[in-house]
């Protein structure tokens, strides 16, 4: 989906003379047809990521569309304040792409595990996070972007992700997209791990709602009641800790509206992802993620 | 209004406002004093009605503490209409916070945590050479923030891409807020340092008025292919004898007493 993303900003960047794409020294095999096409619109940072934010920022004051672009954890956490303060308080024309969420680059250890990144960035106002499940979400996000003014965060997984819609989606802020229909029990995605729910819900056999969450901010509130009304379960999935992540936005929004009084009961909520720790050792995303509990195993045993 | 009177008015107004309000940062505001004053008058390409023309001469002022030089400059200049920057200041839904806010015309970037704003001026200088734009981006940072790291990133991004439309100004006030520059973590030597990272640099007094008028013109002409940094030798709390090289005055606001004596003095 890395590439898919990046070659639709390429294809885009032809009809919007706006797209500036920004690198933290990274990009190797995937970057270069970007640079070599619109070298007016392109900069490698350096492996300086407060700078090349700060950079973004004075860039996008003068009307450029700026993407930043590096792995995981160095185009956010590493510079959290200049994107909460430069980027966002100032509502610049400004989206992260980070590559390699969740444990994407798992045997890089847990300098390269983006696990914290969701609950960070949409704690802060004007963040539109988004995280694609599959090449066709992460091509609509992009379709999408280059429209949006403001900021936006991008967390991709990396490559080889199969295709699970048929075909462009649909993407709008807290819009979850329908993969299939199903009763008893909505499970409820964001992000590369869509795929591993769909094939052990298959291989068990249960009829299950399954839904794709590509950009997470305020939920639309009707499809959430619709939702709370007709399931009696709703399981949250995402390849992040639990702390404040997706299945946290899930739980916040379900409760305001039990609270408001626009939901007669709440359904249950089980969250499915990292359980608050670090995991040291290597191993591959799908390893790391069956280690860390990323998967539907114990929900499928218990429900 | 002259630089001299302009300097003047931003140490009167600055007084007001930390007496009036409690405010700290006092200290860094009369260093910055001149350096602003002598911008304003006579060195910037902006006026009240270009504060959005895509021609204009760019400010950052990323020492965002000393607030009430760069409010009180901006009245005097003309800028605030229909603001009231006595009154307002730090009240209660006003947006005349205490470190600067671009909420207020003429500001063109919040600031406030210290290294931020000389790589958002990178951002805005490359971008105004790729778009053949001919304004300078000036940025005026203090000497205590240079112990960010953010800022050696900047630095590094300035030279490497020959901005040479950058003017960066040091407030090299040898003073930040728990010691001085020398004790916490030492600069020296800074020129040096400035000219090896590929910038070109200006050692001056930052509290003589020609000397500033005659480098920052000089810098914001010379388009040579290297970005420009001027260090402004200056004292905290300049104009006020009792504050000047206090550490005190980084905190303190003036009480009614410390009021009378300076004002005494500012006119004089
Ligand atoms: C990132 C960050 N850390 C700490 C502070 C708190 N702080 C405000 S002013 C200051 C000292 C500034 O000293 P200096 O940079 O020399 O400024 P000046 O002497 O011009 O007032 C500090 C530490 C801050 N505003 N931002
Ligand atoms: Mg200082």
């Amino acid at each position: 989906m890395r590439n898919t993303f990046i070659n639709s900003l390429c294809e885009l960047a032809r009809a919007h003379d706006d797209i500036f794409l920004m690198c933290g020294d990274l990009g190797y095999s995937v970057l270069e047809p970007f640079a070599e096409q619109f070298p007016e619109r392109f900069l490698n940072a350096g492996i300086a990521e407060q700078n090349m934010t700060e950079m973004a920022v004075g860039l996008a004051r003068e009307g450029y569309n700026v993407f930043t672009y590096s792995i995981g954890n160095f185009p956010t956490l590493r510079c959290m304040e200049q994107i909460r303060y430069d980027v966002c308080y100032h509502d610049a024309n400004v989206k992260i792409i980070a590559v390699g969420g969740g444990y994407a680059y798992g045997a890089l250890g847990v300098s390269h595990h983006t696990t914290e990144d969701i609950a960070m960035l949409r704690s802060i106002p004007n963040m539109l996070v988004t995280a694609p499940a599959d090449p066709h979400e992460a091509r609509s996000i992009a379709k999408y972007l280059v429209s949006h003014r403001g900021p936006a965060y991008v967390r991709l997984n990396k490559a080889g992700e199969p295709m699970i819609h048929r075909g462009e989606v649909d993407v709008q802020p807290g819009r979850l997209i329908t993969v299939r229909e199903g009763a008893g029990v909505a499970v409820l995605t964001t992000g590369a791990v869509l795929d591993g729910a769909i094939r052990q819900i298959d291989e068990a056999g249960r009829p299950w709602a399954v839904y794709s969450c590509p950009m997470l901010s305020a939920f639309d509130t009707e499809t959430m009641c619709s939702l709370a009304r007709r399931f009696d379960c709703i399981v949250t999935m995402e390849e992040h800790q639990l702390a404040g992540g997706f299945g946290s936005a899930v739980l916040e929004c379900l409760s305001d509206l039990r609270a408001q009084g626009r939901i007669a009961s709440m359904p249950i909520v089980r969250r499915v992802g990292i359980p608050n720790k670090f995991i040291g050792y290597a191993g591959t995303q799908e390893y790391l993620r069956m280690k860390a509990g990323v998967d539907l195993g114990r929900i499928l045993e218990n429900a | 209004m002259d630089s001299i009177e302009l300097a003047r008015s931003v140490r009167l107004t600055a007084l007001d406002l930390c007496h009036s309000k409690r405010a700290s940062h006092i200290g860094g505001a009369y260093s910055v004093a001149d350096i602003l004053a002598v911008l304003y008058a006579d060195v910037l390409n902006i006026s009240p009605l270009t504060v959005d023309n895509p021609e204009r001469d760019r400010v950052f002022y990323s020492k965002g503490h000393a607030c009430t030089a760069l409010y009180a400059v901006l009245n005097a200049c003309g800028y605030l209409k229909g603001y009231d920057l006595l009154k307002e200041f730090t009240v209660n839904g006003s947006y005349f916070t205490s470190h600067v806010n671009h909420q207020i015309p003429g500001v063109e970037l919040s600031t406030g945590s210290l290294g931020h704003a000389l790589g958002v001026a990178c951002g805005t200088a490359l971008a105004l050479k790729r778009k053949g734009n001919a304004g300078s981006v000036f940025t005026i940072v203090s000497d205590g923030e240079l112990d960010e790291g953010s800022n050696w990133e900047s630095l590094l991004a300035g030279a490497h891409h020959a901005l040479d439309n950058m003017i960066l100004i040091i407030d090299y006030n040898k003073i930040q807020s728990f010691g001085s520059v020398e004790e916490v973590l030492a600069l020296e030597p800074l020129a040096d340092k400035l000219r090896a990272f590929r910038w070109q640099v200006t050692e001056v007094d930052g509290h003589n008025h020609d000397e500033l008028r005659k480098t920052l013109a000089e810098s914001s002409l010379a388009r040579n292919g290297l970005p420009k940094a001027i260090i402004a030798h200056t004292v905290k709390g300049k104009g006020v004898s009792f504050m000047e090289g206090q550490l005190a005055w980084h905190y303190k606001s003036p009480n009614d007493a410390d009021y009378t004596r300076a004002r005494a003095e500012l006119e004089a």
